[in-house]
């Protein structure tokens, strides 16, 4: 119980970052403490509900693998972005609003 | 992480934050995943998130972070939190069993068996990955 409320307040924290911020290398920051919190909610599960199974951890190894190539995707594109408008800031970032 | 003002420190605090994750993976028995985390977020998208931040300097690094919607934003995650929590109050969980220690031969011998087609794909988005964020980061250079 305590691990889902750390869990909880660790995704929110991260919520406020991918809301509140006007760059993008925070906002990228933002979702790596989100899927932290779901990795720490899946463990409590697994290690207190089902103690034999590896189920949880070996998901966990999965979001991290998927948070890593996220990760790396995103930093090409944040690039190329700063590469064209000279800016990450994503206030500026309007051209597909209409 | 979310209250800085300079973006090396929110960095920085990431990096803390993700090892106190990892110090909790120690705590309920799941050594190897805190080694993972610590190698893969400690060594690599910390890194990498520096070099995102180097390659993209401006000198608005000290300026205003936050943009106008930030108190909506606040209200919106305190409110998430206030939900999750209450909703975790409302049917708490009994009966913990003691946890078991998960040693790395059972970890590693259940993720190329049982696992083995999801460790498979796992591998292949990553080269996908690799190869789209090197074609993405390229192909500016021609237009």
């Amino acid at each position: 119980m305590h691990l889902q409320i750390l869990s909880a307040a660790l995704f929110c924290i991260g919520v406020y970052g991918v809301l509140a911020k006007r760059n993008a290398v925070l906002i990228l920051m933002g979702i790596e403490l989100m899927l932290n919190a779901v990795n720490i909610n899946l463990i409590g599960f697994a290690v207190f509900s089902d103690p034999q199974g590896m189920l949880g951890q070996i998901i966990a190894i999965f979001v991290i693998t998927v948070a890593a190539a996220e990760v790396g995707l995103a930093l090409a594109i944040i690039l190329r972005l700063y590469r064209k408008r000279s800016s990450v800031n994503v206030d500026e970032l309007d051209i597909m609003k209409w | 992480m979310v209250g800085t003002r300079n973006m090396v420190h929110a960095i920085l605090f990431l990096l803390g934050s993700l090892i106190g994750v990892a110090g909790i993976y120690v705590l309920v028995f799941a050594e190897f995943l805190a080694l993972v985390q610590i190698l893969i977020y400690g060594g690599g998208i910390i890194i990498v998130l520096l070099f995102a931040l180097m390659l993209t300097k401006r000198d608005e690094f000290h300026g205003r972070m936050e943009n106008a919607q930030w108190p909506l934003a606040a209200i919106a995650s305190l409110g998430l939190f206030v939900l999750i929590t209450a909703s975790i109050f409302a049917d708490p969980q009994s009966g913990f069993e003691k946890p078991i220690h998960a040693n790395f031969t059972e970890i590693g011998r259940s993720l190329f068996t049982k696992w083995a087609i999801p460790f498979e794909i796992a591998s292949l988005i990553l080269l996908i990955a690799l190869i789209g964020a090197i074609v993405i980061a390229r192909s500016g250079e021609e237009d």
